[in-house]
């Protein structure tokens, strides 16, 4: 077995746990807004791309801090930078854990989310395409700000800090694909950037060895 | 080679104290020198534009404001890049030392950008890419110095923000571009940011002003820097004889 997989099957039991509540935090925000805003049909189909993918950040932003959280407290993250294999590596099944319990669910949410707003199938389409290409590099980044805090005080917090200002390319290509096809203009406006975003993230996990 | 020697001795927090201590009135005085020019240069000298009025005379803060901004970052990850390959004391140290006074630059690009939009653009604030971007910057410093408020241990402080403002450094671009076409894609040239040609005098202007605050920036920062060395290497000797001799 690839130390990447089974870095990623081992993350399986104890990253299974918060994900119904993190996903259950998507649906409920994203309902909050026609309350908030009105039902007027127009006007939620306009916000519906900007509401879903901001919705998406916090969601996948609030599963962040555990990413390395329960192995720095049960000593499984120094058993894993002593292993024979690349750290990187190691990071990168992380990665992708993260995003099959956190990203890979919210695209699978957000159509039945985008009907409440109205939006047409073919954006449904797009919607779920543009998630999924970029959820993983929330989760890339998202290991950058996750492996800087971990142990710190008040680390949920300052996550956030460090790691939205970095998400807004993502959201801006995201919801870009999105309302370009909403507006008519077309996906491809957009979307062909999109695909290239995951892959500086995703090369550059943090080398960075656990605090003692 | 004797030069390299003589740069590598000033690398040890111990020969930079007095060193920074030495150089500290210079550039204040620098500083100041110049920022009189500037501001003489551009109040007083540098004719009304045709356009904007006398208005158009907080170029001479905002733009150095901005560049120094997005230079002091370059060299605070330059820093960061430096300590995480040779792992020096100094380095962090300089970093911690800079963000402050970048934040401070970045505040102060928004404030002024937005005491000049509301008369000129009729507006505080337009989502427009370079405002956004300068808006993230201003956060990027932020999260840098909470980051590294919040770590105890200056090894690991120095070595997590060193780590932030690398990736930060590489999503600038990202951010710049990204901004820009979401704007371009949503807004198209209703604001239209292309300046008139320049008269010499302004250039001239807003050139010493941006020296007034690059030499502050250095002055201030090795202020800085002093106090974070005689914090971190309070247990030291030499810190121990600076304070006794300081008492005296």
């Amino acid at each position: 077995m690839s130390p990447q997989s089974s870095a990623a099957t081992s993350n399986w039991p104890c990253d299974v746990r918060p994900t119904s509540s993190r996903h259950c935090f998507f649906v409920i925000v994203v309902s909050l807004f026609p309350l908030g805003i009105g039902p007027e049909p127009d006007l939620l189909r306009k916000l519906a791309p900007g509401v879903l993918w901001v919705a998406a950040l916090l969601a996948t932003m609030l599963s962040l801090p555990r990413m390395f959280a329960d192995d720095h407290r049960d000593g499984t993250l120094e058993q894993l930078a002593l292993a024979p294999h690349p750290l990187g590596l190691v990071v990168t099944g992380k990665v992708i854990a993260h995003w099959l319990v956190s990203g890979l669910p919210l695209a699978l949410i957000a159509p039945v989310l985008g009907i409440q707003f109205d939006l047409s199938a073919d954006a449904l389409i797009v919607l779920t395409g543009a998630i999924l290409l970029g959820t993983p590099a929330l989760s890339g980044i998202g290991a950058i700000g996750a492996a800087l805090t971990l142990g710190l005080r008040g680390g949920g917090v300052l996550l956030s800090l460090l790691v939205l200002p970095l998400y807004i390319p993502v959201l801006i290509f995201g919801a870009g694909a999105v309302d370009a096809t909403v507006s008519g203009l077309g996906e491809r406006a957009t979307c062909h950037c999109s695909p290239h975003l995951p892959l500086p993230h995703l090369a550059s996990p943090p080398g960075h060895r656990p605090p003692p | 080679m004797k030069d390299r020697f003589n740069l590598y001795r000033f690398a040890s927090p111990a020969t930079f104290y007095p060193l920074a201590g030495a150089l500290i009135p210079w550039f204040v005085a620098v500083s100041v020198v110049f920022g009189l020019a500037g501001l003489w240069l551009g109040m007083l000298v540098a004719p009304t534009d045709f356009q904007q009025g006398e208005g158009y005379r907080i170029i001479f803060i905002h733009v150095p404001a901005s560049w120094m901004s997005m230079f002091i970052y370059l060299v605070m990850a330059g820093w960061a890049a430096i300590g995480l390959a040779f792992n020096t004391r100094l380095s962090g140290m300089m970093a911690q030392a800079l963000a402050p006074t970048g934040a401070l630059m970045a505040f102060l690009s928004l404030w002024t950008g937005a005491l000049w939009g509301k008369p000129m653009w009729g507006a505080w604030w337009v989502w427009d890419a370079r405002l956004t971007s300068e808006l993230i910057l201003l956060f990027l410093y932020i999260g840098y110095m909470a980051l590294t408020a919040a770590i105890d241990d200056v090894k690991r402080a120095d070595k997590a923000g060193g780590l932030l403002l690398l990736v930060g450094v590489v999503n600038i671009p990202i951010i710049y571009f990204s901004v820009k076409w979401w704007n371009t894609l949503h807004q198209g040239s209703s604001v239209n940011l292309t300046k008139s040609s320049m008269a010499e005098t302004m250039l001239w202007g807003m050139l010493l002003m941006a020296m007034c605050f690059w030499m502050y920036a250095i002055a201030v920062a090795l202020m800085r820097v002093r106090t974070i060395m005689l914090e971190r290497e309070r247990h030291t000797d030499w810190v121990k004889a600076e304070l006794a001799g300081g008492e005296k």
